[in-house]
């Protein structure tokens, strides 16, 4: 292979001048190579191979239950997508979805973490009872929501009717904002834990020393948390909104179990999984599917450029 | 920092660590001639096993499939998902994988023409049909045929009907002897404070509503239906518009329950048991579904025909029900046709309805005597008079497209209004060509 190959001559004659590369080194590269070329191989076949597959499917029109009927239709899928407005509705609930729950699950993670950091008494308790919701398996953590609110057996509007706009018989499912609500507030109450998470690994990154020297020069607690310890928490920070945020917009399992994508609140993947699995439409879906990764692929990207931070730095290595 | 072993006690930990690695590795082997053992066992006995995978009941289909197993094969069930929707979803995909470990299906009506136009029911002997097509009620028939053959074996037929509170009837002072109709009952139940459960979440059950009340106003949903995709919509005409009359009546009337957007069957069946129940439309199963846990609710049903959409235009209840159909990539196509024989007896069909609340699809089922103890023989005949009337849903392969565009367009109940049948016959004539998503 081209990158163990060194020139003849060089070996010998100038070994200071560059970079020595000795036998062992070598081998030890080669070895590597075949180590992970497994790993490469099955990465390949279910990974890379489903992609493209997906993206041939989607230039034809193609039904499972009528093969026979399958037809090359080129990129007219997507143009029938992109110029849906069922589409967009979707994808706009997707999006609203994924800014309102990231940005709540934020400042409630992050007071969890300061939590989880500061806190003397009742450390691992604490720290696991916040742990719990993410514990719990997403469609468990649905019926339980979708019980919750539910007009027959819930105990929402039992606790809440005292609130102007909530009574005994309120049906959060039956119109689109309380069914949006009600699938946000289990998806937040769920996976705020893992915000706290990811966000207590870069509070305690934050040096002692930094924020006792604030201290001494007179900082506020505001100005410490704004001026200190923020700047210094953001790869971390930067990570956890990157994770959550890509999988808040890949949002299935709640609507699937609370709503079934009724009243309005389907998602781009529940769209999909539709197209896909239900209508059994493989084209259509396939190319919906190219599009949903190519949008998350799209966010990614936007998100690394906003936060101005490498993911090689976040990790460690930098 | 760990700290280096001791080096007397190496050795010894090495072994036991060599010792349970090799009592591991046995464990697996023995484990593997094991399974392998098995499945060789059952092949090699030479009686194979039949699988019937059911829709979930409450044991109906054990039942039968312990009586139809014979010396020649043995019927062993595997019990499909509650959704009908999610029972075609799992059976179509595997079946399309020609998977041969699935022998005999449980198929609801919508989707019996779909698996028969892709080719997945194996083709019933001549005979057979001719046998089934004579015992069976007519709308099981129908439902039952795609392409003047008769695809799958009707095993149950079910039914809606009326079912009143007779106190509340009592109140409101109405004559449940006559017909009724949609606006009767409904501005019956407003004035009195009672409550008309149907099924109007955004699902399969909401379509069968909307088809009994267009069938009821002398429509269809679509008829040309051997064209395919080029079928003849109907949604938009007089009957669509009296349909979506009595939707929207009921939506914006102090009848509607206040969970009608999401109800199905239990929701349904739940408000007609509370103390606002007074008229519910749904399946049989209604007459046993409050002996265990409201005996005081079951003393007080009362049952009549389906409410009719049109005044003095009799009515066409809903068709529900199963049949039975054989894989056509099974490896015992020939047992399993002789075996839905026997499940699609009237007598099994009998003993399945007395287990289960699911009527027979054939008069001759009805006959079977334990039913008469369960039900009145009034409530009996009003079932096969009933079932004689029922309206199936248009048998057509794209009926789950033709369905999805119905629940997207007439879904929540309290949008629809006289517009809805000409929007929902646009959109589903597009999702048909592909041009919309549905």
């Amino acid at each position: 292979m081209s990158t163990v190959a060194k020139p003849p001559m060089a070996a010998g004659t100038k070994p200071s001048a560059k970079v020595v590369v000795t036998d062992r080194a070598r081998a030890e590269n080669r070895l590597g190579l075949r180590l992970v070329l497994p790993a490469v191989v099955v990465m390949l076949v279910v990974t890379a191979w489903p992609m493209l597959r997906a993206l041939y499917l989607s230039m034809y029109r193609y039904r499972l239950t009528t093969p026979d009927d399958r037809e090359f239709v080129g990129f007219s899928n997507y143009a029938t997508v992109l110029t849906d407005s069922l589409f967009w509705r979707d994808t706009w609930n997707t999006l609203l979805i994924m800014v309102v729950t990231v940005a709540v699950e934020l400042v409630i993670g992050f007071a969890f973490a300061m939590v989880m950091h500061r806190i003397v008494f009742a450390r691992g308790a604490m720290r696991t009872s916040i742990l719990i919701p993410y514990g719990i398996i997403t469609v468990v953590s649905a019926f339980a929501w979708q019980f919750a609110f539910s007009l027959n057996n819930g105990f929402v509007n039992a606790w809440f009717a005292w609130l102007p706009w909530i009574s005994s018989d309120t049906n959060w499912f039956g119109s689109h904002w309380p069914a949006m609500f009600a699938i946000m507030v289990s998806e937040i109450w769920k996976t705020t834990p893992f915000m706290a998470l990811l966000l207590l690994a870069g509070l305690s990154q934050v040096s002692e020393d930094m924020i006792e020297a604030a201290k001494v020069d007179g900082a506020t607690w505001w100005q410490r948390l704004r001026k200190v310890i923020l700047p210094n928490m953001r790869a971390a920070i930067m990570v956890a909104v990157l994770f959550r945020a890509l999988d808040a917009f890949r949002i299935f399992d709640n609507i699937f179990v609370m709503t079934r994508g009724a009243q309005d609140t389907e998602s781009s993947s529940f769209l999909t999984y539709r197209q896909v699995i239900e209508q059994m439409q493989l084209g259509l879906g396939s190319a919906l599917s190219v599009l949903l990764f190519l949008t998350v692929l799209l966010l990614a990207w936007l998100i690394v450029r906003l936060f101005r931070v490498d993911l090689a730095q976040a990790r460690g290595e930098g | 920092m760990q700290h280096p072993p001791i080096e007397g006690r190496r050795p010894a930990r090495e072994r036991r660590r060599r010792t349970s690695r090799g009592l591991a590795a046995a464990a697996a082997v023995t484990m593997l001639s094991g399974v392998l053992a098995a499945c060789s066992a059952s092949a090699d006995s030479g009686k194979p096993t039949l699988i019937w995978y059911i829709n979930p009941d409450a044991g109906g289909q054990d039942k039968v499939a312990e009586n139809c197993s014979t010396d020649d094969y043995t019927i062993s069930t595997q019990v499909l998902p509650q959704d009908a929707n999610q029972q075609r979803i799992q059976l179509a995909r595997r079946l399309a994988a020609e998977d041969p470990e699935i022998d005999i299906m449980s198929i609801d009506p919508p989707f019996t023409a779909e698996f028969a136009n892709a080719g997945y029911l194996a083709e019933l002997p001549q005979e057979l049909q001719n046998k089934l097509k004579e015992q069976s009620f007519e709308g099981a028939t129908t439902a039952a045929t795609w392409d003047d053959q008769l695809v799958v074996a009707p095993f149950w037929s079910n039914t809606q009907v009326l079912w009143y509170r007779k106190s509340f009837v009592e109140k409101a002072g109405i004559d449940m002897s006559k017909p009724v109709t949609w606006d009767q009952i409904i501005d019956a139940a407003a004035d009195n404070g009672g409550k008309v459960a149907v099924q109007a979440n955004k699902y399969e059950g909401y379509v069968v509503w909307i088809n009994s009340l267009i069938a009821g106003a002398g429509g269809e949903i679509a008829t040309d239906t051997d064209k395919g995709v080029d079928l003849t919509l109907e949604l938009d005409s007089e009957a669509g518009t009296k349909a979506a009359g009595v939707i929207a009546k009921l939506a914006g009337s102090a009848a509607a329950p206040a969970d009608l957007s999401v109800a199905q069957e239990g929701q349904a069946g739940g408000t007609f048991g509370s103390a606002q129940g007074a008229f519910l439309a749904n399946w049989t199963y209604i007459w046993t579904n409050y002996d265990e846990s409201q005996p005081e609710v079951k003393k007080d049903i009362g049952y009549a025909r389906y409410p009719q959409t049109v005044e003095g235009e009799e009515s066409h209840p809903p068709y529900g029900g199963i049949g039975v159909g054989v894989s056509a990539y099974s490896d015992h196509v020939d047992e399993a046709m002789k075996a839905i024989e026997c499940i699609t007896s009237p007598e099994n069909q009998g003993v399945n309805a007395e287990l289960t609340g699911n009527m027979p699809a054939s008069a001759e089922g009805y006959d079977y005597q334990p039913l008469a103890k369960i039900y009145p023989a009034d409530l009996l005949q009003l079932f096969q008079d009933s079932l004689d009337a029922a309206a199936p849903r248009t048998v057509t392969p794209y009926w789950s497209d033709i369905s999805g565009g119905i629940q997207s367009t007439w879904h929540p109940p309290s949008a629809v209004n006289s517009k809805t049948p000409q929007e929902s016959q646009d959109f589903i004539e597009d999702v048909l060509k592909g041009g919309r998503l549905l």
